[in-house]
């Protein structure tokens, strides 16, 4: 399999981003993207072993029924693989260590934070350090925001990108760290990848609805220290064609959604780095 | 051993739930509270569970240690820094369905590594600490009157010291578990209806909540007197005596819901003159009849693919996929339980398109409501819940159903009117794509087989939903699962469908069909139709829990079920792949080519049955219609001085304003095919006219949904409430750029009872404005050329209100799929710019009866807007040719509040002024300014169009009444003149704002 880009998106429990997600994926240049039901993996069918591109996908995993992605995280933690006894979680890890690229969207995120995969500091990917709770608004909402992305971020994802208009779609969405300390430490490592801005200023912003749910520090989206893992609450798997943008019959946009670039930088990135 | 987790947010963080109840207590029940704040308690109910475990789940999965705080089997409201007076705690009652609970043993399991026994189990309830000075009888109030509902929760109402005593007594109701008592024992009673008089029979009938009339219950005791019926029951067991299971699965196939008798009755029609027709199923006549025709016009490119029967209506895509689509209302269900009712309503209306052919995988949802006014101050008799309450938990059910199920809701509408205040409206819909090959076999067909096993997918059967909503509150007690309602489980229905979706594909069934209404009885009962017989093993189906009587399990409206015909070959292979993917599945029976609808309880038989006498034995209503044209009072007043502000004032109609804050919390874009959404426009908060979305992302090919309701004009007339519903549809589909000759329709009628009895005293009109409203519906479908694919009826939609039967008004909602070649085409509503022409398109005529702008005067009137047929068809052809060509900028269609509104919409939507002559807008003899701002004539659009496209777009529209009437400005104002005189000047950004205000929330 030699230069061939694999991805893999994984689906089941109440994902239910999936199919716009592989899309995204297979119109940014991945050669081979499946989509795979976790038992599939549960039951040892497929591991992760055999890809280089981990998507987790948008959805409510569990209904989000103890909070998002509490009960998938628990999972991701407690559920084994059949016959080898390997724990779920283990294989991630050893996704991780062998150079994978995760990328988390909206439950994808939370479930990764919840998991401890993000902000994974010093190489621990087990520990909870920052989670995503319920919004100011006390709602689910659906609405494009506009996100700036961190120049200096070391996320392999989001090279040569500035500015995003993308959809959010979620209840729980608001980024909070367990302390100051570790909010600090977000921003100096550079690991906050995207906050949201206020659409007339650009600026990161606490102001609702351009804050949509009163994120700290405005923070959309983070990645660990190498980069390499990403999680984000904006969808933009949501915008990989022009027609998805709420503006696109008012004023001429380019073929392709702008959301495809995320995906685009990652497979790149395999391309020359890990394939 | 019970073990009490609690878990609430740390207290620097912001708690926006309790914040909303807070806010909610004070607006909505005017009580005196501060703040609140909540926690979440478990019960945990596992045998022998060591405290590590407990810890782990109680820091793990329970609680989110950096947001939350927990504590184990201790009062968590003592580590909170939170001064309360009230504590209120809202647990379920038993049996009703508890899906964080469910969850939260899942979680447990994948912890201690084994599975729940049946009588294990984890029980969750929601606790409100309130701060606020309110005497007991206020805090009760608060309970009940937001925070619970009585008929599926129970509610404890505590001050601190309560509370303390609860604690240290360790027991009552902290530690009660809300698990079901099973009472009685397992027993098939039998009735000699043979024996019985006219007066028993109806009797029986009554007590049994059957719904059998006199006439239907005197066939089946004949059917069972006749002697080779007897005979044959000897044979298996039985004896001349019918059993519970037989009357009850015979009252469910033979209920209105199932059967339709009203659509399908022999109804004699009286006109106004005098004159009588007899129509020979309303159904058959002017639906399916409409449909026939349109098919045999279309000959060999007829795209409809099945329709009527299956259930959903399918029509063709392309090549590669069909589109099912079907609509259901969830009326009664709603109205007892707003939330649960509604969510029901979605995923339960999910399972349709899902049921029909092979399987569809979904891929939109619609949802339209009635409600009475939020505002409304009016008394409420005991067991009606405020309207504003049955609008959030509507709006919160359908949320959660539409949302976790990842189908976006892409359309809808909210109507209100104080006669839906006893009978709510919940139109709930589904869209599926199926291949239109599955397994060399057309998708859109299926066949169960002899010999193919009964298998039950999804939940499990208790109590849910049996009897439908006929069940009263007080007939639940502590202890009794809560019968009345059902609440869907949205995640495990999600598990399901990925599941058979699966099986699908490989080919491990033959057909498949739902667990709605009627449960097993009703789908099993279906499917057999296709085999010939089946063969049911009742006591094989998987419990909640135990003690349901035989009858109940095969009526059970539990959710989240889908039935499936499974070929012994592939049996072992279909079970295998439900246990991987944590999907119950049970094989419960087998079809047969017995011809016999047979039932059996442990090996013995309990119902015996032709299946030609269940499904086709029912007796034919004959029924009377008598049509009388309503008088109403001819509207007199002056016309306003203030054009601007009327024009604020309809803008802020219930039935006009902004629906934004419902739109907003349904996830529109999921699945990545939204085209165009609901919102649209410079700020996203116009109001789209119809989705587009893309439910294949390899093609370019689209989706168009639209929908039109327009209950006002039954009023006057049901023919014309018919006609501009279809034509609204319509004009919506059309306005984004749908193909005039690829649209199909779905009727759902919600009728008042139209049978004339002491109860109904004017049944005779009723049922006349439902044969009109069915001839209207004819006309228009086979005039445009829209055949209707599906439908459904609920003809009992009145309530009793103090003494006072309300009526809803005859509502049709007609909903509609469109099609379009390419979605790069589509158009918006919003004016893109500023210097662009303004036209109007389509006459307006002097039409105000039913409107908007007389209803804001309290009037009805009686000119009811008119849908001229054959000049709307033109029209639409040619704007149809003039948006794909790309000449129309914007297009925005003339409904409730007329041409006025569809103006300010499309300028604010846009954020461009407009400057309007009204003397070139095309109109029929109307003299005053107001009637020609605010009438609602039909088939009218205002449209955008560059100016350099001037001259090709009026090419196009030629021989159309089109007129152009202005130009788009820069300047933020909506100015209008007629007659050389200013008539409205108002700034775009305040008539927004007065569009936005009243729901707001």
């Amino acid at each position: 399999m030699a230069g061939k880009v694999r991805a893999i998106v994984t689906t089941g429990y109440g994902t239910n981003c999936e199919m716009e997600m592989a899309h995204a994926c297979r119109v940014a240049g991945a050669d081979i993207v499946d989509i795979v039901h976790l038992s599939d993996i549960l039951y040892g069918e497929v591991s992760l072993d055999s890809y280089h591109f981990l998507n987790l996908p948008g959805g409510f995993l569990d209904g989000d029924n103890l909070g998002a992605a509490q009960a998938g995280a628990n999972r991701l933690r407690n559920g084994v693989i059949k016959d080898s006894g390997e724990r779920l979680m283990d294989q991630v890890l050893r996704f991780v260590e062998q150079g994978g690229l995760i990328l988390g969207v909206c439950n994808g995120f939370q479930l990764m934070v919840k998991a401890g995969l993000l902000p994974g500091f010093d190489g621990n990917y087990e520990e909870r350090m920052v989670s995503l709770t319920y919004n100011d608004s006390g709602r689910f909402e659906d609405r494009w925001i506009t996100c700036r992305f961190n120049q200096d971020s070391p996320c392999v994802f989001t090279r040569g990108l500035e500015y995003m208009d993308l959809p959010i779609r979620h209840g729980e969405g608001k980024f909070v760290a367990k302390d100051g300390e570790t909010l600090g430490r977000l921003a100096d490592s550079n690991l906050i990848v995207m906050q949201y801005v206020d659409k007339e200023s650009g600026q990161p912003t606490q102001k609702y609805p351009d804050n949509p749910n009163g994120s700290e520090l405005a923070i959309a989206g983070i990645c660990d220290p190498t980069g390499r893992l990403m999680g984000l609450m904006p969808h933009p798997e949501a915008f990989h064609h022009k027609t998805n943008h709420p503006h696109w019959t008012r004023k001429e946009m380019p073929e392709d959604g702008a959301g495809i670039g995320i995906f685009r930088n990652g497979i790149e990135y395999l391309r020359k780095n890990v394939v | 051993m019970v073990c009490r987790i609690e878990v609430a947010l740390k207290s620097g963080l912001k708690d926006a739930l309790g914040d909303k109840y807070a806010r909610r207590a004070v607006e909505d029940l005017n009580l005196n509270v501060e703040a609140i704040r909540t926690v979440k308690a478990y019960l945990v109910d596992f045998e022998g569970i060591d405290s590590n475990a407990l810890k782990q789940a109680a820091e793990g999965p329970y609680s989110d240690p950096v947001t939350q705080i927990c504590s184990i089997d201790s009062p968590l409201f003592k580590q909170m820094e939170f001064e309360w007076d009230w504590l209120i705690e809202v647990g379920f009652r038993p049996g009703v369905t508890d899906n964080e609970g469910k969850i939260a043993k899942e979680a447990l399991e994948l912890i201690i590594g084994r599975k729940a026994a049946d009588e294990e189990g984890v029980y969750t309830s929601s606790q409100y600490l309130v701060r606020g000075e309110m005497n007991r009888e206020q805090a009760e109030k608060l309970a009940t009157g937001l925070l619970a509902n009585d008929l599926i929760q129970r509610t404890l109402v505590a001050t601190r010291e309560e509370m303390e005593r609860f604690w240290q007594a360790k027991e009552g109701p902290v530690y009660a578990i809300p698990r079901v008592q099973a009472e009685g024992e397992i027993v098939v009673k039998e009735m000699d209806l043979s024996a019985m008089s006219d007066d028993e029979l109806i009797q029986l009938s009554r007590d049994g909540v059957l719904a059998l009339n006199l006439k239907e219950m005197k066939t089946i005791r004949d059917y069972f007197a006749r002697p080779e019926v007897i005979e044959e029951r000897k044979k298996v067991g039985l004896g001349p005596k019918v059993t519970d299971v037989e009357l009850e699965a015979l009252a469910q196939t033979w209920s209105e819901h199932c059967k339709h008798k009203i659509f399908n009755a022999l109804i004699t029609y009286v006109d106004e003159d005098g004159s009588v027709v007899l129509e020979d199923s309303l159904f058959d006549t002017y639906i399916r009849g409409g449909t026939e025709e349109i098919r045999k016009r279309l000959g060999k490119d007829d795209w409809c693919l099945s329709v009527f029967k299956d259930n959903a209506g399918v029509i063709k895509f392309n090549d590669k996929y069909g589109v099912a689509f079907k609509v259901e209302t969830h009326n009664s269900p709603s109205a007892l339980d707003p939330y649960g009712g509604a969510l029901t309503g979605i995923v339960g209306v999910n399972r349709d398109p899902f049921g029909t052919g092979m399987g569809a995988k979904l891929v939109f949802n619609t949802d339209v409501f009635c409600f009475g006014p939020p505002d409304y101050k009016g008394d409420l008799p005991k067991g009606l819940l405020h309207p504003k309450r049955i609008f959030e938990g509507v709006r919160e059910g359908v949320e959660h159903g539409g949302n976790q199920s990842g189908i976006p809701t892409v359309n809808g509408s909210i109507l209100f009117d104080e006669r839906y205040l006893g009978k709510p409206l919940v139109f709930c819909g589904t869209g599926g794509v199926l291949p239109m090959e599955v397994c060399n076999r057309p998708g859109y067909e299926k066949k169960a087989q002899p010999g193919d096993a009964v298998v039950m997918c999804g939940g499990r059967i208790g109590k849910d939903g049996i009897h439908g909503a006929t069940f009263s509150s007080e007939e639940l007690h502590e202890g009794s699962p809560a019968t009345a309602v059902q609440i869907g489980d949205p995640i495990t229905q999600k598990k399901m469908t990925d599941f058979l979706l699966k099986a699908r594909d490989l080919c491990y069934y033959n057909s498949i069909t739902d667990n709605g209404a009627g449960g097993l009885s009703s789908s099993v009962g279906e499917m057999a139709e296709e085999a010939g017989g089946f063969e049911l093993h009742l006591d094989r189906a998987p419990l909640k829990y135990p003690g349901l009587q035989p009858w109940e399990i095969l009526l059970s409206e539990a959710q989240e079920r889908m039935t499936v015909a499974v070929p012994s070959d592939r049996l072992e292979a279909f079970l295998e792949l439900a246990r991987k993917m944590d999907v119950e599945a049970t094989v419960l029976g087998t079809f047969t080519d017995s011809g016999k609808f047979h039932c059996l309880y442990e090996g013995k038989t309990v119902a015996y049955m032709d299946m030609d006498f269940v499904h086709n034995g029912v007796p034919r209503l004959e029924l009377k219609a008598v049509w009388q044209h309503p008088e109403h009072e001819e509207p007199v007043f002056e016309e306003p001085s203030d054009l601007g502000k009327e024009l604020k004032t309809i803008l802020a109609r219930y039935n006009v304003c902004s629906k934004e804050y419902v739109v907003r919390q349904y996830d529109h874009e999921v699945q990545g095919g939204s085209v165009v959404k609901p919102m649209v426009g410079r700020w996203c908060d116009g109001p789209g006219d119809a989705a587009v979305l893309r439910p294949d992302l390899e093609t370019y090919e689209g989706l168009v949904v639209s929908h039109g309701i327009c209950p006002r004009y039954s009023d006057i007339d049901t023919y014309d409430m018919v006609c501009c519903a279809v034509d609204e549809a319509v004009r919506n589909a059309i306005a984004v750029g749908a193909d005039p000759a690829r649209m199909a329709g779905l009727d759902n009628f919600c009728w008042c009872d139209p049978v004339q009895s002491e109860k109904t005293p004017d049944g005779h009109y009723k049922l006349a404005q439902l044969v009109r409203a069915n001839r209207a519906l004819y006309e228009i479908c086979t005039a445009y050329g829209v055949p209707c694919i599906s439908g459904k009826d609920s003809m009992k939609n009145d309530a009793n209100i103090g003494g006072v039967k309300i009526s809803i008004p005859p509502t049709l909602l007609f909903s509609l799929i469109g099609r379009m070649d390419d979605v790069r085409k589509a158009i918006t509503m919003d004016v893109k710019a500023p210097g662009h022409l303004v036209y109007v398109l389509g006459t307006t005529y002097e039409e105000l009866g039913g409107s908007e702008y007389f209803a804001s005067k309290g009037f009805v009137g009686n000119r009811v807007p008119q849908v001229r047929i054959k000049e709307a068809r033109s029209r639409y052809a040619a704007l149809h040719n003039a948006i794909n060509k790309g000449l129309v900028a914007s297009c925005h269609d003339c409904s409730d509040g007329g041409l006025a509104v569809a103006l300010a919409e499309s300028a604010f939507a846009g954020g461009f002024g407009m400057e309007i002559d009204l003397d070139l807008v095309p109109a029929d003899s109307i003299d005053r300014t107001d009637y020609l701002l605010f009438s609602e004539s039909q088939s009218r659009f205002v449209v955008t169009v560059a100016t350099e496209k001037k001259k090709e777009f009026e090419d196009e529209m030629a021989g159309t009444v089109t007129a152009l009437v202005g130009e788009t400005t820069r300047d933020q104002a909506l100015t209008i003149t007629h007659h050389d005189r200013k008539v409205i000047f108002e700034d775009i950004g305040l008539l927004k704002r007065a569009w936005k205000e009243p729901i707001d929330w």
